[in-house]
Protein backbone atom coordinates (compact mmCIF):
# COMPACT_ATOMS: atom_id res chain seq x y z
CA UNK A 1 0.00 0.00 0.00
CA UNK A 2 0.91 3.80 -0.76
CA UNK A 3 4.11 2.56 -2.83
CA UNK A 4 3.54 5.67 -4.90
CA UNK A 5 4.06 7.44 -1.96
CA UNK A 6 7.43 6.52 -0.56
CA UNK A 7 8.58 8.06 2.42
CA UNK A 8 11.79 9.78 0.45
CA UNK A 9 8.49 11.57 -2.30
CA UNK A 10 6.46 13.12 0.82
CA UNK A 11 9.87 14.08 2.55
CA UNK A 12 11.41 15.90 -0.50
CA UNK A 13 7.55 17.60 -1.23
CA UNK A 14 7.31 18.69 2.56
CA UNK A 15 11.04 19.86 2.99
CA UNK A 16 12.29 20.34 -0.14
CA UNK A 17 16.10 21.37 -0.36
CA UNK A 18 16.18 23.31 -3.67
CA UNK A 19 13.07 25.02 -3.18
CA UNK A 20 13.58 28.86 -4.08
CA UNK A 21 14.76 31.17 -7.15
CA UNK A 22 18.10 32.46 -7.80
CA UNK A 23 18.66 35.99 -8.93
CA UNK A 24 21.30 36.51 -10.94
CA UNK A 25 21.33 33.28 -13.04
CA UNK A 26 22.51 31.89 -15.89
CA UNK A 27 19.72 29.36 -17.46
CA UNK A 28 15.88 29.83 -16.44
CA UNK A 29 12.81 28.07 -18.01
CA UNK A 30 9.41 27.54 -16.48
CA UNK A 31 6.10 25.50 -17.41
CA UNK A 32 3.11 23.58 -16.93
CA UNK A 33 1.31 20.85 -17.27
CA UNK A 34 -2.36 22.69 -17.64
CA UNK A 35 -4.06 18.68 -17.09
CA UNK A 36 -3.29 19.55 -13.08
CA UNK A 37 -2.27 23.09 -13.01
CA UNK A 38 1.61 21.97 -11.68
CA UNK A 39 3.41 24.85 -12.99
CA UNK A 40 7.13 24.78 -12.42
CA UNK A 41 10.39 26.93 -12.95
CA UNK A 42 13.90 26.31 -12.58
CA UNK A 43 17.25 28.83 -12.47
CA UNK A 44 20.40 27.23 -12.98
CA UNK A 45 24.01 28.75 -12.24
CA UNK A 46 26.27 27.77 -14.09
CA UNK A 47 30.58 28.19 -13.71
CA UNK A 48 33.23 29.37 -16.85
CA UNK A 49 33.35 25.98 -17.73
CA UNK A 50 30.06 24.95 -18.02
CA UNK A 51 29.51 23.02 -14.52
CA UNK A 52 26.30 23.66 -12.24
CA UNK A 53 27.04 25.23 -9.24
CA UNK A 54 23.57 26.01 -8.03
CA UNK A 55 20.08 25.25 -8.58
CA UNK A 56 16.71 25.96 -7.32
CA UNK A 57 12.83 25.49 -8.25
CA UNK A 58 9.56 27.41 -7.63
CA UNK A 59 6.17 26.65 -8.30
CA UNK A 60 3.53 24.36 -7.32
CA UNK A 61 1.64 21.51 -8.37
CA UNK A 62 0.97 17.49 -6.78
CA UNK A 63 4.01 15.77 -4.43
CA UNK A 64 5.06 14.06 -7.35
CA UNK A 65 5.74 17.08 -10.06
CA UNK A 66 7.82 19.02 -6.71
CA UNK A 67 9.23 16.30 -5.42
CA UNK A 68 10.50 14.85 -8.77
CA UNK A 69 11.94 18.28 -9.07
CA UNK A 70 13.65 18.82 -5.53
CA UNK A 71 14.98 15.12 -6.56
CA UNK A 72 16.02 16.29 -9.88
CA UNK A 73 18.53 19.20 -8.81
CA UNK A 74 19.76 17.47 -6.03
CA UNK A 75 21.28 14.93 -8.49
CA UNK A 76 23.32 17.81 -11.38
CA UNK A 77 24.68 19.94 -8.45
CA UNK A 78 28.32 19.83 -10.14
CA UNK A 79 27.40 17.89 -13.18
CA UNK A 80 28.28 19.71 -16.62
CA UNK A 81 25.00 21.25 -18.27
CA UNK A 82 26.10 18.67 -21.30
CA UNK A 83 25.32 15.89 -19.17
CA UNK A 84 22.28 17.36 -18.90
CA UNK A 85 21.43 16.89 -22.73
CA UNK A 86 21.73 13.07 -21.97
CA UNK A 87 19.09 12.94 -18.65
CA UNK A 88 16.28 10.30 -19.54
CA UNK A 89 13.40 9.68 -18.11
CA UNK A 90 14.59 6.62 -16.76
CA UNK A 91 17.00 8.21 -14.55
CA UNK A 92 14.14 10.47 -13.21
CA UNK A 93 11.49 7.42 -12.20
CA UNK A 94 14.98 5.72 -11.07
CA UNK A 95 15.37 8.94 -8.60
CA UNK A 96 11.88 9.03 -7.64
CA UNK A 97 11.77 5.04 -7.20
CA UNK A 98 8.86 4.26 -8.26
CA UNK A 99 6.60 3.28 -11.29
CA UNK A 100 3.93 5.78 -13.01
CA UNK A 101 0.61 5.17 -15.26
CA UNK A 102 0.40 7.27 -18.62
CA UNK A 103 -1.26 10.18 -16.54
CA UNK A 104 1.31 10.72 -13.69
CA UNK A 105 4.22 10.42 -15.36
CA UNK A 106 3.90 13.66 -17.15
CA UNK A 107 3.82 15.18 -13.32
CA UNK A 108 7.21 13.32 -12.65
CA UNK A 109 8.63 14.04 -16.28
CA UNK A 110 7.88 17.83 -15.76
CA UNK A 111 10.95 18.53 -14.28
CA UNK A 112 13.19 17.25 -16.52
CA UNK A 113 11.58 18.66 -19.93
CA UNK A 114 11.89 22.06 -17.75
CA UNK A 115 15.47 21.33 -17.03
CA UNK A 116 16.26 20.20 -20.61
CA UNK A 117 14.62 22.83 -22.76
CA UNK A 118 16.05 25.65 -20.32
CA UNK A 119 19.89 23.79 -21.00
CA UNK A 120 18.96 23.85 -24.35
CA UNK A 121 17.79 27.55 -24.84
CA UNK A 122 14.48 26.40 -26.53
CA UNK A 123 11.13 28.44 -26.86
CA UNK A 124 9.29 25.63 -25.83
CA UNK A 125 9.57 22.54 -23.30
CA UNK A 126 8.23 19.92 -25.98
CA UNK A 127 7.15 16.13 -24.98
CA UNK A 128 10.21 14.54 -27.09
CA UNK A 129 12.68 15.77 -24.68
CA UNK A 130 11.42 13.41 -22.16
CA UNK A 131 10.42 10.27 -24.42
CA UNK A 132 11.58 7.22 -24.23
CA UNK A 133 14.92 6.07 -25.97
CA UNK B 1 -43.34 -0.16 -4.65
CA UNK B 2 -40.69 -1.79 -2.44
CA UNK B 3 -38.30 0.09 -1.79
CA UNK B 4 -35.05 0.82 -3.60
CA UNK B 5 -32.67 -2.18 -3.30
CA UNK B 6 -29.51 -0.75 -3.56
CA UNK B 7 -27.58 -4.24 -3.44
CA UNK B 8 -29.88 -5.71 -5.82
CA UNK B 9 -29.06 -3.26 -8.50
CA UNK B 10 -25.26 -3.83 -7.85
CA UNK B 11 -25.80 -7.34 -8.83
CA UNK B 12 -26.67 -6.17 -12.36
CA UNK B 13 -22.95 -4.35 -12.88
CA UNK B 14 -20.22 -6.98 -13.22
CA UNK B 15 -17.44 -4.73 -12.48
CA UNK B 16 -18.46 -3.66 -9.04
CA UNK B 17 -17.38 -7.02 -7.68
CA UNK B 18 -13.36 -6.65 -9.34
CA UNK B 19 -10.83 -5.73 -7.28
CA UNK B 20 -8.63 -2.99 -8.35
CA UNK B 21 -5.67 -5.18 -6.65
CA UNK B 22 -5.27 -7.92 -4.25
CA UNK B 23 -7.66 -7.99 -1.57
CA UNK B 24 -8.91 -4.85 -2.34
CA UNK B 25 -12.38 -3.80 -4.01
CA UNK B 26 -13.21 -1.35 -6.71
CA UNK B 27 -15.48 1.22 -4.52
CA UNK B 28 -16.53 3.39 -8.00
CA UNK B 29 -17.14 6.81 -7.64
CA UNK B 30 -16.06 8.85 -10.85
CA UNK B 31 -19.89 7.92 -12.86
CA UNK B 32 -19.75 11.77 -13.93
CA UNK B 33 -17.08 10.64 -16.32
CA UNK B 34 -18.40 7.56 -17.01
CA UNK B 35 -21.27 5.15 -15.46
CA UNK B 36 -20.26 1.11 -15.52
CA UNK B 37 -23.06 -0.90 -17.41
CA UNK B 38 -25.48 -3.28 -16.45
CA UNK B 39 -25.17 -7.26 -17.85
CA UNK B 40 -28.51 -6.12 -19.52
CA UNK B 41 -26.51 -3.22 -21.46
CA UNK B 42 -23.10 -5.37 -22.17
CA UNK B 43 -25.68 -8.72 -23.35
CA UNK B 44 -27.68 -6.37 -25.97
CA UNK B 45 -24.67 -5.75 -27.64
CA UNK B 46 -23.09 -9.26 -27.90
CA UNK B 47 -26.11 -10.42 -29.15
CA UNK B 48 -26.45 -8.02 -31.97
CA UNK B 49 -23.18 -8.89 -33.09
CA UNK B 50 -23.82 -12.96 -32.62
CA UNK B 51 -26.92 -13.10 -34.07
CA UNK B 52 -28.02 -10.04 -35.42
CA UNK B 53 -25.26 -7.92 -36.96
CA UNK B 54 -26.29 -6.30 -40.31
CA UNK B 55 -25.80 -2.72 -41.60
CA UNK B 56 -29.35 -0.57 -41.35
CA UNK B 57 -31.60 0.70 -43.98
CA UNK B 58 -30.13 -0.77 -47.17
CA UNK B 59 -30.31 -4.29 -47.10
CA UNK B 60 -33.55 -6.31 -47.39
CA UNK B 61 -31.88 -9.65 -45.64
CA UNK B 62 -32.96 -11.12 -42.64
CA UNK B 63 -30.05 -9.79 -40.94
CA UNK B 64 -30.31 -5.98 -42.45
CA UNK B 65 -34.19 -5.89 -41.40
CA UNK B 66 -33.31 -7.19 -37.75
CA UNK B 67 -31.12 -4.59 -37.37
CA UNK B 68 -32.58 -1.99 -39.03
CA UNK B 69 -35.68 -2.69 -36.47
CA UNK B 70 -33.45 -3.30 -33.51
CA UNK B 71 -31.81 0.34 -34.24
CA UNK B 72 -35.34 2.22 -34.73
CA UNK B 73 -36.93 0.21 -31.41
CA UNK B 74 -33.99 1.76 -29.56
CA UNK B 75 -34.79 5.50 -30.71
CA UNK B 76 -38.38 5.20 -29.76
CA UNK B 77 -37.59 4.16 -26.70
CA UNK B 78 -35.12 7.08 -25.70
CA UNK B 79 -37.55 9.52 -27.22
CA UNK B 80 -40.30 7.77 -25.45
CA UNK B 81 -37.34 8.25 -21.75
CA UNK B 82 -37.11 11.97 -22.36
CA UNK B 83 -40.96 12.52 -22.87
CA UNK B 84 -39.84 13.26 -27.26
CA UNK B 85 -43.81 13.04 -28.44
CA UNK B 86 -41.49 11.69 -31.76
CA UNK B 87 -39.24 9.34 -32.27
CA UNK B 88 -38.02 11.54 -35.44
CA UNK B 89 -36.83 14.63 -33.07
CA UNK B 90 -34.26 12.21 -31.75
CA UNK B 91 -30.57 11.91 -33.92
CA UNK B 92 -28.39 10.37 -32.81
CA UNK B 93 -24.63 11.70 -32.33
CA UNK B 94 -21.70 10.37 -30.70
CA UNK B 95 -21.99 12.01 -27.60
CA UNK B 96 -23.33 15.35 -25.55
CA UNK B 97 -20.36 16.80 -27.03
CA UNK B 98 -21.08 16.01 -31.08
CA UNK B 99 -24.71 16.79 -30.15
CA UNK B 100 -24.32 20.52 -29.24
CA UNK B 101 -21.42 20.98 -31.93
CA UNK B 102 -24.38 19.85 -34.46
CA UNK B 103 -26.25 22.31 -33.29
CA UNK B 104 -23.74 25.11 -33.73
CA UNK B 105 -22.53 24.02 -36.51
CA UNK B 106 -26.20 24.18 -38.51
CA UNK B 107 -28.78 25.66 -36.57
CA UNK B 108 -26.07 28.35 -35.86
CA UNK B 109 -24.44 28.78 -38.97
CA UNK B 110 -27.54 29.22 -40.34
CA UNK B 111 -29.70 31.48 -38.29
CA UNK B 112 -27.15 33.28 -36.37
CA UNK B 113 -25.58 36.32 -37.87
CA UNK B 114 -23.27 39.06 -37.05
CA UNK B 115 -23.37 40.68 -33.68
CA UNK B 116 -25.74 37.86 -32.52
CA UNK B 117 -25.82 37.39 -28.73
CA UNK B 118 -25.81 34.13 -27.59
CA UNK B 119 -26.11 33.08 -23.45
CA UNK B 120 -24.00 30.48 -21.78
CA UNK B 121 -23.39 30.07 -18.06
CA UNK B 122 -19.83 30.44 -16.03
CA UNK B 123 -20.68 26.48 -15.02
CA UNK B 124 -20.55 25.09 -18.53
CA UNK B 125 -18.32 21.99 -19.51
CA UNK B 126 -15.88 22.78 -22.20
CA UNK B 127 -18.62 21.04 -24.77
CA UNK B 128 -20.96 23.64 -24.15
CA UNK B 129 -18.43 26.41 -24.22
CA UNK B 130 -15.81 25.70 -27.29
CA UNK B 131 -18.67 25.01 -29.86
CA UNK B 132 -20.23 28.55 -29.41
CA UNK B 133 -16.55 30.02 -28.99
CA UNK B 134 -15.77 28.42 -32.37
CA UNK B 135 -18.95 30.11 -33.78
CA UNK B 136 -18.29 33.10 -32.49
CA UNK B 137 -14.78 33.76 -33.51
CA UNK B 138 -16.09 32.32 -37.08
CA UNK B 139 -19.42 34.32 -37.65
CA UNK B 140 -18.53 37.17 -35.33
CA UNK B 141 -21.40 36.73 -32.23
CA UNK B 142 -21.22 37.91 -28.88
CA UNK B 143 -21.12 35.45 -25.47
CA UNK B 144 -22.33 36.52 -22.26
CA UNK B 145 -22.14 34.11 -19.56
CA UNK B 146 -24.61 33.61 -16.66
CA UNK B 147 -22.49 34.18 -13.54
CA UNK B 148 -22.59 31.93 -10.76
CA UNK B 149 -22.82 33.01 -6.97
CA UNK B 150 -20.50 31.70 -4.52
CA UNK B 151 -23.28 29.43 -2.80
CA UNK B 152 -22.91 27.51 -6.93
CA UNK B 153 -26.18 29.02 -8.32
CA UNK B 154 -27.14 30.75 -11.16
CA UNK B 155 -27.41 34.43 -11.01
CA UNK B 156 -30.58 34.77 -12.19
CA UNK B 157 -31.11 38.35 -11.46
CA UNK B 158 -28.00 39.19 -13.99
CA UNK B 159 -29.82 36.51 -16.49
CA UNK B 160 -32.82 38.48 -16.14
CA UNK B 161 -30.81 41.61 -17.41
CA UNK B 162 -28.94 39.75 -20.33
CA UNK B 163 -32.90 38.85 -21.44
CA UNK B 164 -33.45 42.72 -22.00
CA UNK B 165 -30.55 42.48 -24.92
CA UNK B 166 -32.70 39.90 -26.96
CA UNK B 167 -30.40 36.75 -27.25
CA UNK B 168 -31.24 34.35 -29.92
CA UNK B 169 -30.01 31.52 -28.12
CA UNK B 170 -29.62 30.42 -24.17
CA UNK B 171 -27.70 27.28 -24.29
CA UNK B 172 -26.77 26.03 -20.24
CA UNK B 173 -25.91 22.69 -18.14
CA UNK B 174 -28.92 21.01 -16.36
CA UNK B 175 -26.69 20.21 -14.18
CA UNK B 176 -23.23 21.26 -13.23
CA UNK B 177 -20.76 18.34 -13.47
CA UNK B 178 -18.61 20.20 -10.85
CA UNK B 179 -20.67 21.78 -8.73
CA UNK B 180 -23.60 19.22 -8.62
CA UNK B 181 -26.05 22.37 -9.04
CA UNK B 182 -29.28 21.52 -10.62
CA UNK B 183 -30.61 24.41 -12.17
CA UNK B 184 -33.78 25.59 -12.75
CA UNK B 185 -34.16 24.93 -16.25
CA UNK B 186 -38.24 25.21 -16.67
CA UNK B 187 -37.77 28.92 -15.60
CA UNK B 188 -34.90 29.43 -17.43
CA UNK B 189 -36.08 28.43 -21.00
CA UNK B 190 -39.51 30.18 -19.85
CA UNK B 191 -37.36 33.24 -19.45
CA UNK B 192 -35.34 32.60 -22.61
CA UNK B 193 -38.71 32.19 -24.49
CA UNK B 194 -40.20 34.92 -23.70
CA UNK B 195 -37.37 36.95 -24.87
CA UNK B 196 -37.88 35.05 -28.19
CA UNK B 197 -34.30 32.66 -27.67
CA UNK B 198 -34.31 29.28 -29.23
CA UNK B 199 -32.94 27.45 -26.03
CA UNK B 200 -30.21 24.29 -25.60
CA UNK B 201 -29.87 22.13 -22.47
CA UNK B 202 -26.57 20.12 -21.90
CA UNK B 203 -28.35 17.19 -19.99
CA UNK B 204 -25.12 15.16 -19.86
CA UNK B 205 -25.60 15.04 -15.95
CA UNK B 206 -29.37 15.44 -15.94
CA UNK B 207 -31.20 12.87 -17.95
CA UNK B 208 -28.98 9.89 -16.31
CA UNK B 209 -29.64 11.10 -13.01
CA UNK B 210 -33.47 12.29 -12.87
CA UNK B 211 -36.20 12.62 -14.73
CA UNK B 212 -36.42 14.85 -17.48
CA UNK B 213 -39.14 15.48 -19.82
CA UNK B 214 -38.55 17.69 -23.31
CA UNK B 215 -42.18 17.79 -23.30
CA UNK B 216 -42.36 19.61 -19.43
CA UNK B 217 -39.31 21.82 -19.93
CA UNK B 218 -40.44 22.95 -23.34
CA UNK B 219 -36.83 22.55 -24.20
CA UNK B 220 -35.88 23.46 -28.09
CA UNK B 221 -32.90 21.06 -27.72
CA UNK B 222 -31.40 18.67 -25.33
CA UNK B 223 -28.17 17.44 -25.69
CA UNK B 224 -27.20 13.75 -23.44
CA UNK B 225 -24.67 10.95 -24.09
CA UNK B 226 -25.44 7.16 -23.46
CA UNK B 227 -22.11 6.59 -21.64
CA UNK B 228 -23.33 8.25 -18.31
CA UNK B 229 -26.75 6.45 -17.99
CA UNK B 230 -25.29 3.06 -17.92
CA UNK B 231 -25.02 2.79 -21.24
CA UNK B 232 -22.18 2.13 -23.74
CA UNK B 233 -19.43 4.39 -25.09
CA UNK B 234 -19.85 6.35 -28.79
CA UNK B 235 -23.22 7.34 -28.67
CA UNK B 236 -25.06 10.00 -27.40
CA UNK B 237 -28.10 11.83 -28.64
CA UNK B 238 -29.98 15.13 -29.85
CA UNK B 239 -33.16 16.15 -29.56
CA UNK B 240 -34.62 18.96 -31.03
CA UNK B 241 -38.39 20.25 -31.67
CA UNK B 242 -38.92 18.90 -35.20
CA UNK B 243 -39.66 22.48 -36.93
CA UNK B 244 -36.00 23.35 -36.16
CA UNK B 245 -34.96 20.16 -37.08
CA UNK B 246 -36.54 20.64 -40.28
CA UNK B 247 -35.15 23.52 -41.13
CA UNK B 248 -31.69 23.60 -40.19
CA UNK B 249 -29.35 22.05 -43.40
CA UNK B 250 -28.00 18.76 -43.25
CA UNK B 251 -24.52 17.90 -40.51
CA UNK B 252 -22.35 15.90 -42.21
CA UNK B 253 -22.75 14.48 -45.71
CA UNK B 254 -22.69 10.92 -46.42
CA UNK B 255 -24.44 7.77 -47.26
CA UNK B 256 -28.20 7.48 -45.19
CA UNK B 257 -28.24 11.47 -44.94
CA UNK B 258 -29.30 11.58 -48.74
CA UNK B 259 -32.58 11.31 -50.12
CA UNK B 260 -31.29 11.35 -53.93
CA UNK B 261 -27.81 12.06 -55.56
CA UNK B 262 -26.96 13.45 -58.41
CA UNK B 263 -23.15 13.93 -59.72
CA UNK B 264 -23.61 17.38 -58.68
CA UNK B 265 -26.51 17.85 -55.97
CA UNK B 266 -28.41 15.98 -53.39
CA UNK B 267 -31.52 15.90 -51.36
CA UNK B 268 -31.29 15.33 -47.78
CA UNK B 269 -33.35 12.52 -46.22
CA UNK B 270 -36.27 13.09 -43.92
CA UNK B 271 -35.61 13.44 -40.03
CA UNK B 272 -34.39 12.01 -38.37
CA UNK B 273 -31.64 10.14 -41.02
CA UNK B 274 -30.90 13.96 -42.52
CA UNK B 275 -28.09 13.97 -39.66
CA UNK B 276 -26.90 10.58 -39.57
CA UNK B 277 -24.51 10.00 -42.27
CA UNK B 278 -22.54 7.37 -42.75
CA UNK B 279 -22.87 3.73 -40.92
CA UNK B 280 -23.79 4.61 -37.50
CA UNK B 281 -23.07 3.43 -33.83
CA UNK B 282 -25.48 0.37 -34.56
CA UNK B 283 -24.67 -2.05 -32.00
CA UNK B 284 -23.76 1.09 -29.60
CA UNK B 285 -27.53 2.52 -30.24
CA UNK B 286 -28.84 -0.79 -29.84
CA UNK B 287 -27.20 -0.52 -26.45
CA UNK B 288 -28.26 2.61 -25.50
CA UNK B 289 -32.25 1.16 -25.83
CA UNK B 290 -30.79 -1.58 -23.31
CA UNK B 291 -29.53 1.40 -20.88
CA UNK B 292 -32.83 3.55 -21.06
CA UNK B 293 -34.70 0.14 -20.45
CA UNK B 294 -32.78 -0.40 -17.65
CA UNK B 295 -33.39 2.52 -15.88
CA UNK B 296 -36.94 2.84 -16.81
CA UNK B 297 -37.39 -0.59 -15.00
CA UNK B 298 -35.70 0.98 -11.59
CA UNK B 299 -37.88 3.89 -12.27
CA UNK B 300 -36.02 7.32 -12.18
CA UNK B 301 -37.55 8.82 -9.74
CA UNK B 302 -36.74 6.24 -7.63
CA UNK B 303 -33.12 6.52 -8.74
CA UNK B 304 -33.31 10.35 -8.21
CA UNK B 305 -34.22 9.27 -4.43
CA UNK B 306 -32.02 7.10 -3.69
CA UNK B 307 -29.44 9.68 -5.15
CA UNK B 308 -29.99 12.32 -3.17
CA UNK B 309 -30.37 10.53 -0.03
CA UNK B 310 -27.02 9.13 -0.57
CA UNK B 311 -25.35 12.94 -1.17
CA UNK B 312 -27.29 14.59 1.44
CA UNK B 313 -25.08 12.21 3.79
CA UNK B 314 -21.70 12.02 1.72
CA UNK B 315 -21.54 15.77 1.85
CA UNK B 316 -22.24 15.76 5.24
CA UNK B 317 -19.68 13.64 6.63
CA UNK B 318 -17.10 14.50 3.40
CA UNK B 319 -17.44 18.25 5.00
CA UNK B 320 -16.20 17.39 8.89
CA UNK B 321 -13.20 16.09 7.03
CA UNK B 322 -10.69 18.82 9.15
CA UNK B 323 -9.99 21.53 6.43
CA UNK B 324 -11.77 19.92 3.32
CA UNK B 325 -13.81 22.31 1.41
CA UNK B 326 -16.68 21.42 -1.11
CA UNK B 327 -17.15 23.67 -4.69
CA UNK B 328 -21.40 24.48 -4.68
CA UNK B 329 -22.23 23.01 -1.31
CA UNK B 330 -24.94 25.26 -0.64
CA UNK B 331 -26.55 25.44 -4.02
CA UNK B 332 -30.27 25.32 -3.64
CA UNK B 333 -30.74 22.28 -5.68
CA UNK B 334 -27.62 19.63 -6.25
CA UNK B 335 -26.97 16.24 -7.61
CA UNK B 336 -24.83 13.54 -6.17
CA UNK B 337 -21.38 15.29 -7.41
CA UNK B 338 -18.91 16.30 -4.61
CA UNK B 339 -15.73 18.13 -5.85
CA UNK B 340 -13.60 19.19 -2.94
CA UNK B 341 -10.26 20.43 -1.93
CA UNK B 342 -7.75 19.35 0.62
CA UNK B 343 -5.63 22.30 1.86
CA UNK B 344 -1.77 21.59 0.88
CA UNK B 345 -2.77 18.04 -0.91
CA UNK B 346 -3.04 18.60 -4.58
CA UNK B 347 -6.31 16.54 -6.14
CA UNK B 348 -4.32 14.02 -7.81
CA UNK B 349 -2.13 12.94 -5.10
CA UNK B 350 -5.55 12.93 -3.22
CA UNK B 351 -7.00 10.85 -5.86
CA UNK B 352 -3.95 8.88 -6.49
CA UNK B 353 -3.85 7.61 -2.89
CA UNK B 354 -7.93 7.30 -3.02
CA UNK B 355 -7.02 4.72 -6.03
CA UNK B 356 -4.18 2.97 -3.96
CA UNK B 357 -7.75 1.58 -1.37
CA UNK B 358 -9.83 1.06 -4.55
CA UNK B 359 -11.93 4.43 -4.50
CA UNK B 360 -11.69 5.81 -8.10
CA UNK B 361 -12.80 9.76 -8.31
CA UNK B 362 -11.44 12.19 -10.77
CA UNK B 363 -9.02 14.84 -10.22
CA UNK B 364 -8.57 17.95 -12.32
CA UNK B 365 -10.75 21.00 -13.57
CA UNK B 366 -13.27 18.28 -15.07
CA UNK B 367 -13.61 19.57 -18.70
CA UNK B 368 -14.51 23.49 -16.86
CA UNK B 369 -11.34 25.38 -16.39
CA UNK B 370 -13.31 28.63 -16.11
CA UNK B 371 -15.47 27.54 -13.27
CA UNK B 372 -11.79 26.80 -11.69
CA UNK B 373 -10.51 29.99 -12.24
CA UNK B 374 -13.21 31.37 -11.05
CA UNK B 375 -13.11 29.74 -7.70
CA UNK B 376 -9.20 30.56 -7.99
CA UNK B 377 -8.42 26.88 -7.65
CA UNK B 378 -6.32 24.40 -10.73
CA UNK B 379 -8.34 21.44 -10.27
CA UNK B 380 -10.21 19.66 -7.64
CA UNK B 381 -11.02 16.23 -6.44
CA UNK B 382 -14.46 14.89 -7.73
CA UNK B 383 -16.56 12.06 -6.40
CA UNK B 384 -20.24 11.48 -7.79
CA UNK B 385 -22.08 9.09 -6.70
CA UNK B 386 -25.00 7.08 -8.39
CA UNK B 387 -27.72 4.30 -8.73
CA UNK B 388 -25.15 1.75 -7.44
CA UNK B 389 -22.93 3.56 -4.54
CA UNK B 390 -24.10 3.18 -1.26
CA UNK B 391 -23.46 4.50 2.20
CA UNK B 392 -20.88 1.82 3.17
CA UNK B 393 -19.03 3.35 0.14
CA UNK B 394 -19.10 6.51 1.23
CA UNK B 395 -17.79 5.49 4.57
CA UNK B 396 -14.77 3.88 2.71
CA UNK B 397 -14.07 7.49 1.16
CA UNK B 398 -13.87 9.43 4.53
CA UNK B 399 -12.09 7.34 6.15
CA UNK B 400 -9.74 7.02 3.73
CA UNK B 401 -9.45 10.91 3.13
CA UNK B 402 -8.15 10.76 7.11
CA UNK B 403 -5.15 8.68 5.91
CA UNK B 404 -4.52 11.32 2.83
CA UNK B 405 -4.55 13.71 5.71
CA UNK B 406 -2.28 11.77 7.65
CA UNK B 407 0.15 10.96 4.77
CA UNK B 408 0.75 14.57 4.47
CA UNK B 409 0.36 15.60 8.10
Amino acid sequence: MDDLYREVIIEHYKNPGYRGSLDPHDITFEDENPLCGDHIKIDLRVDENGKITEAAFDGHGCAISQASADLLLESIIGKNIEDIKHLSRNDVLDLLGIELGPVRLKCALLPLKILKAGVYGLGEATDDLVEEE
Amino acid sequence: MPAYNVEQVRKDFPILDIETRPGVKLVYMDSTATAQKPLAVIEAMNEYYRYTNGNIHRGVHYLAEKATAQYEEARARIAQFIGAEKPREIIYTRNTTESINLVAQTWGRAFLKKGDLVILTEMEHHSNLVPWQMLAQEKDLRLEFIPVTDEGDLDLAEYERLLNEHPKLVAFAHMSNVLGTINPAKEIIAKAKSAGAVTLVDGAQSVPHFKVSVKDLDADFLAFSAHKMVGPTGIGALYGKEELLSAMPPYMGGGDMIKKVHLRSFTPNELPWKYEAGTPAIAEAIGFGAAVDYLSKLGMDAVAEHEQNLTKKAVEKIKNVPGLTIMGEKAAHRGGVISFMLPGIHPHDVAQILDQYGIAVRAGHHCAMPLHEKYSIPASSRASLYLYNTEEEVDHLVATLYKVLEMFA
